[in-house]
Protein backbone atom coordinates (compact mmCIF):
# COMPACT_ATOMS: atom_id res chain seq x y z
CA UNK A 1 0.00 0.00 0.00
CA UNK A 2 2.56 2.41 0.69
CA UNK A 3 4.35 3.74 -1.97
CA UNK A 4 8.01 5.21 -2.32
CA UNK A 5 7.30 9.31 -2.23
CA UNK A 6 8.31 10.14 -5.63
CA UNK A 7 11.84 12.33 -4.89
CA UNK A 8 12.01 15.39 -7.20
CA UNK A 9 14.72 18.33 -7.05
CA UNK A 10 14.40 20.69 -4.71
CA UNK A 11 11.31 18.89 -3.04
CA UNK A 12 8.73 19.79 -5.35
CA UNK A 13 6.73 17.62 -5.35
CA UNK A 14 6.50 17.35 -1.80
CA UNK A 15 3.39 18.73 0.05
CA UNK A 16 3.74 22.11 2.23
CA UNK A 17 1.58 23.73 4.71
CA UNK A 18 -0.27 26.68 5.40
CA UNK A 19 1.94 29.05 7.51
CA UNK A 20 -0.89 30.55 9.88
CA UNK A 21 -4.83 30.59 10.73
CA UNK A 22 -4.62 34.11 8.68
CA UNK A 23 -2.87 32.29 5.74
CA UNK A 24 -5.73 29.65 5.69
CA UNK A 25 -8.41 32.55 6.19
CA UNK A 26 -7.13 34.62 3.19
CA UNK A 27 -6.38 31.50 0.76
CA UNK A 28 -9.81 29.85 1.14
CA UNK A 29 -11.40 34.04 0.87
CA UNK A 30 -9.66 34.09 -2.24
CA UNK A 31 -10.47 30.55 -3.39
CA UNK A 32 -14.16 30.73 -3.53
CA UNK A 33 -14.57 34.51 -4.74
CA UNK A 34 -13.12 32.59 -7.77
CA UNK A 35 -15.57 30.04 -7.49
CA UNK A 36 -18.58 30.90 -9.94
CA UNK A 37 -21.04 27.92 -10.12
CA UNK A 38 -19.14 25.59 -7.11
CA UNK A 39 -15.91 26.22 -5.68
CA UNK A 40 -14.55 22.64 -5.96
CA UNK A 41 -12.64 22.95 -9.64
CA UNK A 42 -10.55 25.99 -7.84
CA UNK A 43 -9.76 23.87 -4.25
CA UNK A 44 -8.02 21.32 -6.65
CA UNK A 45 -6.38 24.19 -9.04
CA UNK A 46 -4.85 26.24 -5.98
CA UNK A 47 -4.59 23.78 -3.13
CA UNK A 48 -3.58 20.72 -5.01
CA UNK A 49 -1.32 22.33 -8.18
CA UNK A 50 -0.54 25.69 -7.16
CA UNK A 51 -0.19 25.76 -2.94
CA UNK A 52 0.42 21.88 -2.54
CA UNK A 53 -1.35 21.69 0.64
CA UNK A 54 -2.86 18.24 -0.60
CA UNK A 55 -1.46 15.60 -2.60
CA UNK A 56 -4.34 14.31 -5.45
CA UNK A 57 -4.57 11.62 -3.29
CA UNK A 58 -4.65 13.07 -0.19
CA UNK A 59 -7.59 15.61 -2.05
CA UNK A 60 -9.55 12.62 -3.50
CA UNK A 61 -9.72 11.30 0.20
CA UNK A 62 -10.69 14.63 2.08
CA UNK A 63 -13.41 14.93 -0.74
CA UNK A 64 -14.67 11.33 -0.37
CA UNK A 65 -14.82 12.11 3.43
CA UNK A 66 -16.60 15.66 2.80
CA UNK A 67 -19.00 14.23 0.73
CA UNK A 68 -20.33 11.27 2.69
CA UNK A 69 -20.86 13.66 5.65
CA UNK A 70 -23.95 16.17 6.08
CA UNK A 71 -23.53 19.81 5.28
CA UNK A 72 -22.53 21.48 2.08
CA UNK A 73 -19.51 19.14 0.88
CA UNK A 74 -16.84 22.55 0.28
CA UNK A 75 -17.65 23.65 4.04
CA UNK A 76 -16.65 20.43 5.31
CA UNK A 77 -13.50 20.19 3.04
CA UNK A 78 -12.35 23.62 4.23
CA UNK A 79 -13.13 22.72 7.88
CA UNK A 80 -10.87 19.63 7.14
CA UNK A 81 -7.90 20.95 6.04
CA UNK A 82 -8.10 23.66 8.69
CA UNK A 83 -8.45 21.27 11.61
CA UNK A 84 -5.87 19.06 10.27
CA UNK A 85 -3.29 21.98 10.33
CA UNK A 86 -4.26 24.42 13.25
CA UNK A 87 -6.94 22.35 15.38
CA UNK A 88 -10.55 23.55 16.08
CA UNK A 89 -8.87 27.54 15.49
CA UNK A 90 -7.94 26.21 11.49
CA UNK A 91 -11.34 25.32 10.78
CA UNK A 92 -13.34 28.23 11.96
CA UNK A 93 -10.48 30.45 9.87
CA UNK A 94 -11.00 28.10 6.89
CA UNK A 95 -15.02 28.18 7.02
CA UNK A 96 -14.89 31.79 7.92
CA UNK A 97 -12.52 32.51 4.44
CA UNK A 98 -15.11 29.96 2.25
CA UNK A 99 -17.90 32.11 3.61
CA UNK A 100 -17.49 35.88 4.64
CA UNK A 101 -16.66 37.71 1.42
CA UNK A 102 -18.76 35.41 -0.67
CA UNK A 103 -21.89 35.89 1.82
CA UNK A 104 -21.11 39.83 1.04
CA UNK A 105 -21.15 39.42 -2.75
CA UNK A 106 -24.34 37.47 -2.80
CA UNK A 107 -26.28 39.71 -0.38
CA UNK A 108 -25.11 42.61 -2.64
CA UNK A 109 -26.17 40.89 -5.58
CA UNK A 110 -29.98 40.19 -3.83
CA UNK A 111 -29.65 43.75 -3.76
CA UNK A 112 -29.15 44.96 -7.22
CA UNK A 113 -31.15 41.68 -8.34
CA UNK A 114 -34.48 43.81 -9.38
CA UNK A 115 -32.25 45.90 -11.67
CA UNK A 116 -30.29 43.21 -13.56
CA UNK A 117 -32.33 40.82 -13.64
CA UNK A 118 -34.01 41.97 -16.96
CA UNK A 119 -30.98 42.77 -19.43
CA UNK A 120 -30.63 40.03 -21.63
CA UNK A 121 -27.00 40.61 -21.97
CA UNK A 122 -26.68 39.37 -18.50
CA UNK A 123 -28.80 36.63 -18.30
CA UNK A 124 -26.49 35.65 -21.79
CA UNK A 125 -23.30 36.45 -19.39
CA UNK A 126 -24.62 34.17 -16.75
CA UNK A 127 -25.26 31.70 -19.15
CA UNK A 128 -22.01 32.09 -20.47
CA UNK A 129 -20.03 31.34 -17.00
CA UNK A 130 -22.48 28.66 -16.15
CA UNK A 131 -21.15 26.85 -19.91
CA UNK A 132 -17.60 27.47 -18.08
CA UNK A 133 -18.09 25.96 -15.18
CA UNK A 134 -19.27 22.77 -16.11
CA UNK A 135 -16.42 22.32 -17.99
CA UNK A 136 -14.11 23.54 -14.80
CA UNK A 137 -16.13 20.73 -13.31
CA UNK A 138 -15.52 17.99 -16.03
CA UNK A 139 -11.87 18.69 -16.32
CA UNK A 140 -11.45 18.62 -12.68
CA UNK A 141 -12.47 14.80 -12.50
CA UNK A 142 -10.84 14.08 -15.47
CA UNK A 143 -7.21 15.16 -14.08
CA UNK A 144 -8.38 13.49 -10.82
CA UNK A 145 -8.82 10.14 -12.86
CA UNK A 146 -4.79 10.04 -12.36
CA UNK A 147 -4.94 9.43 -8.87
CA UNK A 148 -6.83 5.86 -9.55
CA UNK A 149 -3.74 4.87 -10.51
CA UNK A 150 -2.34 4.11 -7.02
CA UNK A 151 -5.59 2.90 -6.06
CA UNK A 152 -5.40 -0.72 -4.15
CA UNK A 153 -8.60 -2.32 -5.75
CA UNK A 154 -6.63 -1.99 -9.20
CA UNK A 155 -7.73 0.51 -12.27
CA UNK A 156 -9.72 -2.14 -13.90
CA UNK A 157 -12.07 -1.99 -11.14
CA UNK A 158 -12.02 1.62 -10.26
CA UNK A 159 -12.74 2.03 -14.32
CA UNK A 160 -15.60 -0.34 -13.50
CA UNK A 161 -16.93 1.65 -10.55
CA UNK A 162 -16.27 5.34 -12.01
CA UNK A 163 -18.00 4.41 -15.46
CA UNK A 164 -21.15 2.81 -13.02
CA UNK A 165 -21.45 5.84 -10.74
CA UNK A 166 -21.48 8.00 -13.92
CA UNK A 167 -24.11 6.26 -15.66
CA UNK A 168 -26.56 6.16 -12.65
CA UNK A 169 -26.23 9.60 -11.70
CA UNK A 170 -25.81 11.34 -15.37
CA UNK A 171 -28.21 9.39 -17.24
CA UNK A 172 -30.45 7.22 -15.04
CA UNK A 173 -30.87 10.37 -12.44
CA UNK A 174 -30.35 8.06 -9.41
CA UNK A 175 -30.83 9.55 -6.23
CA UNK A 176 -26.89 10.34 -5.09
CA UNK A 177 -28.04 9.03 -1.50
CA UNK A 178 -28.97 5.26 -2.91
CA UNK A 179 -25.50 5.52 -5.37
CA UNK A 180 -23.25 6.57 -2.81
CA UNK A 181 -25.04 3.57 -0.46
CA UNK A 182 -25.28 0.93 -3.33
CA UNK A 183 -22.06 1.33 -5.31
CA UNK A 184 -19.82 3.22 -2.84
CA UNK A 185 -20.67 0.69 0.10
CA UNK A 186 -20.17 -2.01 -2.52
CA UNK A 187 -16.74 -0.81 -3.22
CA UNK A 188 -15.80 -0.34 0.02
CA UNK A 189 -16.29 -3.86 0.78
CA UNK A 190 -14.44 -4.81 -1.91
CA UNK A 191 -11.55 -2.22 -0.59
CA UNK A 192 -11.86 -3.94 2.41
CA UNK A 193 -11.52 -6.96 0.96
CA UNK A 194 -8.09 -6.20 -0.79
CA UNK A 195 -6.47 -4.34 1.84
CA UNK A 196 -6.57 -7.04 3.93
CA UNK A 197 -5.32 -10.04 1.75
CA UNK A 198 -2.39 -7.28 1.12
CA UNK A 199 -2.00 -7.02 5.05
CA UNK A 200 -1.74 -11.17 4.87
CA UNK A 201 0.57 -11.22 1.96
CA UNK B 1 -47.82 36.03 2.33
CA UNK B 2 -45.30 36.72 4.83
CA UNK B 3 -44.23 35.37 8.47
CA UNK B 4 -45.60 37.27 11.05
CA UNK B 5 -42.07 38.24 13.01
CA UNK B 6 -43.03 36.31 15.96
CA UNK B 7 -40.09 34.50 18.07
CA UNK B 8 -42.17 30.92 17.82
CA UNK B 9 -41.59 31.55 13.93
CA UNK B 10 -37.80 31.96 13.99
CA UNK B 11 -37.74 29.15 16.32
CA UNK B 12 -39.48 26.68 13.99
CA UNK B 13 -37.26 27.47 11.11
CA UNK B 14 -34.41 27.08 13.27
CA UNK B 15 -35.29 24.23 13.93
CA UNK B 16 -36.39 22.92 10.31
CA UNK B 17 -32.99 24.12 8.98
CA UNK B 18 -31.22 22.29 11.47
CA UNK B 19 -32.93 19.27 10.87
CA UNK B 20 -32.36 19.37 6.86
CA UNK B 21 -28.69 20.03 8.01
CA UNK B 22 -27.84 16.70 9.27
CA UNK B 23 -30.16 15.18 6.27
CA UNK B 24 -27.60 17.30 3.58
CA UNK B 25 -25.88 14.26 2.46
CA UNK B 26 -24.46 14.99 -1.01
CA UNK B 27 -24.81 19.16 -0.69
CA UNK B 28 -26.64 21.85 0.42
CA UNK B 29 -28.82 21.97 -2.69
CA UNK B 30 -30.13 18.47 -2.13
CA UNK B 31 -32.18 19.98 0.60
CA UNK B 32 -33.67 22.37 -1.74
CA UNK B 33 -36.70 20.63 -2.41
CA UNK B 34 -38.30 20.15 1.22
CA UNK B 35 -37.22 23.74 2.02
CA UNK B 36 -39.36 24.71 -0.59
CA UNK B 37 -41.96 22.40 0.66
CA UNK B 38 -41.80 23.64 3.81
CA UNK B 39 -41.40 27.77 3.33
CA UNK B 40 -43.83 28.33 -0.04
CA UNK B 41 -46.34 25.18 0.31
CA UNK B 42 -46.36 24.71 3.63
CA UNK B 43 -45.89 28.00 5.82
CA UNK B 44 -46.21 30.48 2.78
CA UNK B 45 -43.59 32.17 4.15
CA UNK B 46 -41.91 32.90 0.54
CA UNK B 47 -43.48 32.98 -2.47
CA UNK B 48 -42.46 30.46 -5.47
CA UNK B 49 -40.27 33.12 -7.38
CA UNK B 50 -38.64 34.42 -4.12
CA UNK B 51 -36.97 30.95 -4.02
CA UNK B 52 -36.35 30.53 -7.20
CA UNK B 53 -34.63 33.64 -7.44
CA UNK B 54 -32.38 32.66 -4.42
CA UNK B 55 -31.12 28.99 -5.65
CA UNK B 56 -30.72 31.31 -9.83
CA UNK B 57 -28.64 34.05 -8.14
CA UNK B 58 -26.64 32.11 -5.23
CA UNK B 59 -25.12 29.61 -8.96
CA UNK B 60 -24.40 33.00 -10.73
CA UNK B 61 -22.34 34.45 -7.89
CA UNK B 62 -18.92 33.22 -6.80
CA UNK B 63 -18.47 31.17 -3.42
CA UNK B 64 -20.08 27.69 -2.46
CA UNK B 65 -23.62 27.20 -3.38
CA UNK B 66 -25.21 26.74 -0.05
CA UNK B 67 -25.41 30.31 0.11
CA UNK B 68 -28.78 30.09 -1.27
CA UNK B 69 -29.48 29.20 2.12
CA UNK B 70 -28.56 32.65 2.79
CA UNK B 71 -31.04 34.30 0.41
CA UNK B 72 -33.62 32.31 1.50
CA UNK B 73 -33.46 33.38 4.83
CA UNK B 74 -32.79 37.23 3.63
CA UNK B 75 -35.71 36.98 1.68
CA UNK B 76 -38.07 35.82 4.64
CA UNK B 77 -37.00 38.66 6.79
CA UNK B 78 -37.33 40.96 4.39
CA UNK B 79 -40.91 39.44 3.83
CA UNK B 80 -41.34 39.50 7.89
CA UNK B 81 -39.78 42.90 7.55
CA UNK B 82 -42.92 44.08 5.55
CA UNK B 83 -40.81 44.05 2.29
CA UNK B 84 -37.85 46.80 1.03
CA UNK B 85 -40.49 49.62 1.10
CA UNK B 86 -40.37 49.24 4.88
CA UNK B 87 -36.99 50.47 5.16
CA UNK B 88 -34.21 49.50 7.93
CA UNK B 89 -36.58 47.07 10.51
CA UNK B 90 -37.30 44.90 7.02
CA UNK B 91 -33.24 44.97 6.47
CA UNK B 92 -32.98 44.01 9.91
CA UNK B 93 -35.10 41.43 9.72
CA UNK B 94 -33.52 40.60 6.64
CA UNK B 95 -29.93 40.17 8.25
CA UNK B 96 -31.60 38.27 10.89
CA UNK B 97 -33.01 36.17 8.57
CA UNK B 98 -29.56 35.62 7.09
CA UNK B 99 -27.78 34.37 10.12
CA UNK B 100 -31.00 31.76 11.41
CA UNK B 101 -30.73 30.24 8.42
CA UNK B 102 -27.31 29.80 7.81
CA UNK B 103 -26.47 28.88 11.39
CA UNK B 104 -28.95 26.72 11.63
CA UNK B 105 -27.44 24.99 7.94
CA UNK B 106 -23.93 25.18 9.23
CA UNK B 107 -23.35 24.39 12.74
CA UNK B 108 -25.09 21.35 13.03
CA UNK B 109 -23.44 19.03 10.24
CA UNK B 110 -20.28 21.09 10.35
CA UNK B 111 -19.74 20.13 14.31
CA UNK B 112 -20.13 16.52 13.22
CA UNK B 113 -17.95 16.59 10.22
CA UNK B 114 -15.59 18.19 12.55
CA UNK B 115 -15.47 14.83 15.60
CA UNK B 116 -15.80 12.67 12.37
CA UNK B 117 -12.81 13.53 10.96
CA UNK B 118 -10.89 14.31 13.62
CA UNK B 119 -11.61 10.49 14.39
CA UNK B 120 -10.70 9.19 11.19
CA UNK B 121 -7.24 11.54 11.19
CA UNK B 122 -6.47 9.67 14.45
CA UNK B 123 -7.32 6.25 13.32
CA UNK B 124 -6.22 6.61 9.82
CA UNK B 125 -3.98 3.84 10.00
CA UNK B 126 -7.65 1.83 10.74
CA UNK B 127 -8.32 -1.08 7.83
CA UNK B 128 -11.98 0.43 7.70
CA UNK B 129 -10.80 4.71 7.78
CA UNK B 130 -8.45 3.20 4.69
CA UNK B 131 -10.82 0.96 2.76
CA UNK B 132 -13.70 3.17 2.95
CA UNK B 133 -11.31 6.01 1.45
CA UNK B 134 -10.07 3.69 -1.08
CA UNK B 135 -13.19 2.17 -2.09
CA UNK B 136 -15.09 5.43 -2.66
CA UNK B 137 -12.52 7.34 -4.61
CA UNK B 138 -13.51 5.93 -7.78
CA UNK B 139 -17.09 7.29 -6.99
CA UNK B 140 -16.45 10.42 -6.23
CA UNK B 141 -14.01 10.99 -9.20
CA UNK B 142 -17.19 9.82 -11.42
CA UNK B 143 -19.48 12.26 -9.53
CA UNK B 144 -17.37 15.17 -10.72
CA UNK B 145 -17.25 14.18 -14.71
CA UNK B 146 -21.16 13.71 -14.04
CA UNK B 147 -21.72 16.84 -11.96
CA UNK B 148 -20.48 18.86 -15.39
CA UNK B 149 -22.62 16.39 -17.46
CA UNK B 150 -26.07 17.35 -16.03
CA UNK B 151 -24.69 20.90 -16.11
CA UNK B 152 -24.39 20.77 -19.30
CA UNK B 153 -27.30 18.35 -20.64
CA UNK B 154 -29.64 21.66 -18.66
CA UNK B 155 -29.38 23.17 -21.74
CA UNK B 156 -31.22 20.86 -24.33
CA UNK B 157 -31.50 21.56 -27.45
CA UNK B 158 -28.40 20.93 -29.83
CA UNK B 159 -29.94 23.49 -32.53
CA UNK B 160 -29.78 26.43 -29.68
CA UNK B 161 -27.78 25.40 -27.60
CA UNK B 162 -24.30 24.21 -29.53
CA UNK B 163 -22.26 27.17 -28.71
CA UNK B 164 -22.85 26.64 -24.78
CA UNK B 165 -21.64 22.83 -25.48
CA UNK B 166 -18.86 23.93 -27.62
CA UNK B 167 -17.54 26.95 -24.82
CA UNK B 168 -17.82 23.93 -22.17
CA UNK B 169 -16.16 21.34 -24.10
CA UNK B 170 -13.00 23.76 -24.99
CA UNK B 171 -13.15 25.29 -21.51
CA UNK B 172 -12.97 21.51 -20.00
CA UNK B 173 -9.22 20.68 -22.72
CA UNK B 174 -8.28 24.02 -21.72
CA UNK B 175 -8.37 23.81 -17.98
CA UNK B 176 -7.39 19.77 -18.72
CA UNK B 177 -4.05 20.65 -20.11
CA UNK B 178 -3.23 24.24 -19.71
CA UNK B 179 -2.52 26.03 -16.60
CA UNK B 180 -4.74 29.12 -17.71
CA UNK B 181 -5.83 31.25 -14.77
CA UNK B 182 -9.77 30.08 -14.12
CA UNK B 183 -11.09 34.08 -13.99
CA UNK B 184 -9.78 33.94 -17.39
CA UNK B 185 -11.90 31.33 -18.72
CA UNK B 186 -15.32 32.71 -16.55
CA UNK B 187 -14.39 36.20 -17.92
CA UNK B 188 -14.65 35.05 -21.40
CA UNK B 189 -17.68 33.09 -20.64
CA UNK B 190 -19.07 35.96 -19.78
CA UNK B 191 -18.30 38.00 -22.58
CA UNK B 192 -19.14 35.66 -24.92
CA UNK B 193 -22.69 35.14 -23.65
CA UNK B 194 -23.35 39.21 -23.09
CA UNK B 195 -22.49 39.58 -26.88
CA UNK B 196 -25.01 36.50 -27.54
CA UNK B 197 -22.42 34.28 -29.06
CA UNK B 198 -22.76 31.17 -26.36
Amino acid sequence: MQEPLPVTIAGADLPRSPRSCADLFWSFTWLALQGFGGVLAVVQRELVEKKRWLTREQFVEDWAVAQIMPGPNVVNLSLMIGSRHFGLRGALAALAGMLCAPLLVVLLLAVLYGQVADHPAAAGALRGMGAVAAGLVTATGIKLMAALGQNAMGLAICIALAALTFVAIALLHWPLIGVLAGIGGGACLWAYRVLGRETRA
Amino acid sequence: MSMAPTLANWIDLFIHFATLSLLAVGGAITTAPDMHRYLVTQQGWLSDAQFNASIALSQAAPGPNVLFVALVGWNLGLNAGGGPAAGWPAWGLALLGVGVTMVATLLPSSVLTYIATRWAQRNRELRAVRAFKTGMAPIVIALLVATGWLLSAAHDQPSRDWPLWLLTAVSTLLVWRTRIHLLWLLGAGALLGALGLA
